[in-house]
């Protein structure tokens, strides 16, 4: 029978306590690995690339980033935009900078930066919650996208204000830049998701994680029974900010290549990124992919049915797209506000009893 | 009296003027948030909606033209009739009313119970619902809305100011007229919320849920009531900012105006709306006209941001929300 614990004996604590417990489960996993790793590379085409698997790979880390803030340490924050645009701007500023450096590096080193300047924007957290820091964070949002529009030396005084990715390469194939092949930038931001995904599931499942989850549920039951809020919070904002920074620089550097700043990272991203987390599922980091996968197709299916194949006019399509994207979060919260992870556990449960129903 | 005390003054006016404006939309945040403890981020876009409606309304269009068009291959565009301003803005309220039933009824009966960020969230959702909506509703392109309020420079304050300054004050008549509006909207939702039955009825229900429930007060009625009063601040605010900028999306955007606004004055306070407004309008623009030039303009996206962030660091509850005790 598939998908059973029954008959996989664990013999220490090792593999009691590893991500996928189930065996069927672990080898789905290998399996999606593969194929992601050693067969999509292979059949995926421009297009292919450019709408679905760039963008899906980019907003997956967002994603788990902002999961980290809002759904592991419930603090709220609309200031995802800025905080990509942060991750954007040192990325460019580094490899304008330090030509010879690999881009890797300057990627890493501009979720360094972002999660620094998270930090300081979280430092009132530590005396405004709920809807109050929601809105605080907004302050983050509207002044980082003036700073980046109005001060010249982020941009290097370009006269079009905008910043533009140089080609760079890694291992000789260049992965931005308009020469970089669809494969090569699809692998790039693969080996950054991958390990996002497993930093962030084995950081959240460990000590800090749970620091977090016990700030998130009663900040002042927390703090009583030892955990630093000062600390926990902090260090939310910034492993959060890491990841929002890689997010935004792989976003400015691989998938687009040029940016501007007020259009790409305004505050209708900062929204994407939490109706993903929420229609995927707040504190899960599946449900980060489960959610970033869901908006990241759903505009191309509607494009696809609405202008495509009905032939309506395209603003029509823009318009319905914005009344089922809303209607599918209330439908969401309504039906189910754990999200598509909930969905998901659900259905695991399911399957382990199948074919009996208790 | 020097020049630029003469300008700072005239700024300093024009930034009270568009704190009312601001305080307006903030107002309907506060009546919802008072009374259902939800975080209405829709109220801009029903500020939108309201005014979308009243003008497809005034200009007989046909709801959902462009649609129907699309679908069937049809040229329709309007009835051919105009209705005047007052019954269409009548006729709005009526919508607004229904919206506020649908609203409750579809949405936030079902969520009774949940978490407020649940519920801020689900009220995102109905932000992004309502705009595409409208649009498909009454078209996206940018309309006037003129429902007879009085426009341009008010000739008398400009010449009054001449004779003391020998410097004319640019003043609106369209601000004067919000002004006056916003005051009058306030006096009656006081009179309302202190002297109405259904006034009390909404104070117990902010109060505390079920002790309303227990003495018999009907939370739906109270909820459906709560939103329709928001939706006809957004109307009022809605045919303010309308006439002023013109009904188009960017009008949905004065609901990030408002937050602020909500933040400097607390969240649950229709005084601390008011002050708050005034407060982040005058600091906006003085701000603008004195610091602005130095570091290249438009301040006014973060400032009202960062004025409030830095100063609930030194008060969380805001200006006039209640203190915030935590219980174990």
């Amino acid at each position: 029978m598939f998908y059973r614990e029954a008959g996989d004996f664990k013999t220490s604590y090792t593999e009691d306590n590893q991500t996928f417990p189930i065996k069927f489960d672990r080898y789905r996993y290998y399996a999606v690995l593969l194929v992601a790793f050693a067969v999509v590379p292979f059949i995926i085409n421009d297009y292919w690339v450019n709408a679905v698997f760039l963008p899906f790979l980019i907003y997956a880390i967002a994603a788990i980033g902002l999961n980290i803030l809002v759904g592991y340490c419930g603090q709220v924050s609309l200031g995802t935009g800025g905080f990509m645009a942060v991750g954007a701007y040192a990325c460019y500023k580094l490899m304008t900078g330090f030509p010879e450096i690999n881009i890797f590096f300057h990627i890493i080193l501009s979720g360094g930066i972002t999660a620094a300047v998270c930090v300081a924007f979280g430092l009132p957290s530590l005396r405004i919650k709920g809807f109050y820091l929601a809105v605080a964070t907004l302050a983050a949002q509207f002044f980082l996208v003036w700073l980046f529009n109005k001060v010249s030396w982020f941009y290097n005084y370009s006269a079009s204000g905008q910043i533009n990715a140089p080609e760079r390469t890694v291992f000789g194939v260049p992965v931005t830049g308009a020469e970089a092949a669809p494969w090569a930038a699809y692998l790039f931001c693969l080996v950054f998701t991958f390990i996002s995904a497993i930093i962030a599931r084995n950081t959240t499942r460990g000590m800090a994680g749970r620091k977090w989850m016990a700030i998130r549920d009663m900040d002042i039951a927390a703090e009583i029974i030892g955990v630093n809020p000062l600390k926990a919070k902090l260090s939310a904002f910034a492993v959060s900010g890491f990841f929002v920074g890689i997010a935004g620089a792989l976003f400015f550097s691989v998938y687009l290549g040029a940016v501007e700043v007020g259009e790409v990272f305004g505050i209708t991203k900062s929204f994407l990124v939490l109706f993903m987390i929420i229609i995927g599922g707040l504190g899960s980091i599946f449900g980060s992919f489960a959610g970033a996968a869901f908006l990241v197709l759903l505009p191309v299916l509607l494009k696809n049915l609405l202008v495509g194949t009905l032939g309506w006019p395209t603003d029509l399509a823009a318009h319905l797209e914005f009344m089922i994207v809303g209607a599918l979060i209330v439908v969401f919260l309504v039906a189910e506000p754990h999200g598509l992870a909930q969905l998901w556990r659900v259905a695991k449960e399911k399957l382990r009893l199948w074919p009996f129903p208790h | 009296m020097p020049e630029q005390l003469v300008f700072a003054m005239e700024v300093f006016l024009n930034g009270l003027m568009a704190g009312v404006l601001y305080a307006l939309v903030a107002l309907g945040f506060v009546l919802i948030y008072k009374a259902s403890g939800i975080f209405n981020y829709a109220q801009g876009v029903m500020a939108l909606f309201s005014a979308l409606t009243l003008v497809g309304i005034m200009e007989g269009q046909v709801p959902f033209a462009h649609l129907i068009n699309a679908i069937f291959g049809t040229e329709i565009h309007h009835f051919g009739w105009h209705v005047p301003a007052l019954l269409a803005i009548l006729f709005t309220m009526a919508v607004m009313v229904g919206l506020a039933w649908v609203v409750n009824k579809l949405i936030f009966r079902h969520l009774v119970n949940q978490e407020p960020i649940i519920l801020f969230m689900a009220t995102i959702g109905l932000a992004y619902f309502l705009e595409g909506f409208g649009d498909i509703m009454w078209g996206a392109d940018i309309k006037k809305l003129d429902v007879g309020l009085p426009q341009g420079i008010n000739t008398w304050i400009d010449e009054s100011t001449f004779n003391i300054f020998d410097y004319g004050f640019f003043i609106d008549n369209l601000d004067i007229v919000a002004t006056v509006v916003a005051a009058l909207l306030v006096t009656a939702l006081v009179i309302f919320a202190q002297y109405t039955k259904q006034g009390r009825a909404m104070r117990a229900v902010a109060d505390d849920h079920q002790a309303a429930l227990s003495v018999g007060i009907s939370l739906n009625f109270i909820w459906v009531m709560v939103w329709s009063v928001a939706g006809f601040v957004a109307l009022v605010a809605g045919i303010m900012w309308g006439t002023k900028s013109g009904v188009q999306f960017s009008l949905s955007l004065i609901a990030l105006k408002a937050l602020p606004v909500l933040m400097l004055g607390g969240f649950t306070s229709i005084p601390g709306a008011i002050v708050g407004g005034l407060i982040i309008g005058v600091g906006e623009k003085l701000f603008e006209f004195a610091i602005g030039p130095l570091v290249g303009g438009a301040t006014e996206n973060w400032f009202a941001y960062v004025l409030a962030l830095i100063f609930l660091v030194f008060r969380p509850q805001g200006l006039f929300g209640e203190k915030i005790i935590e219980r174990v």
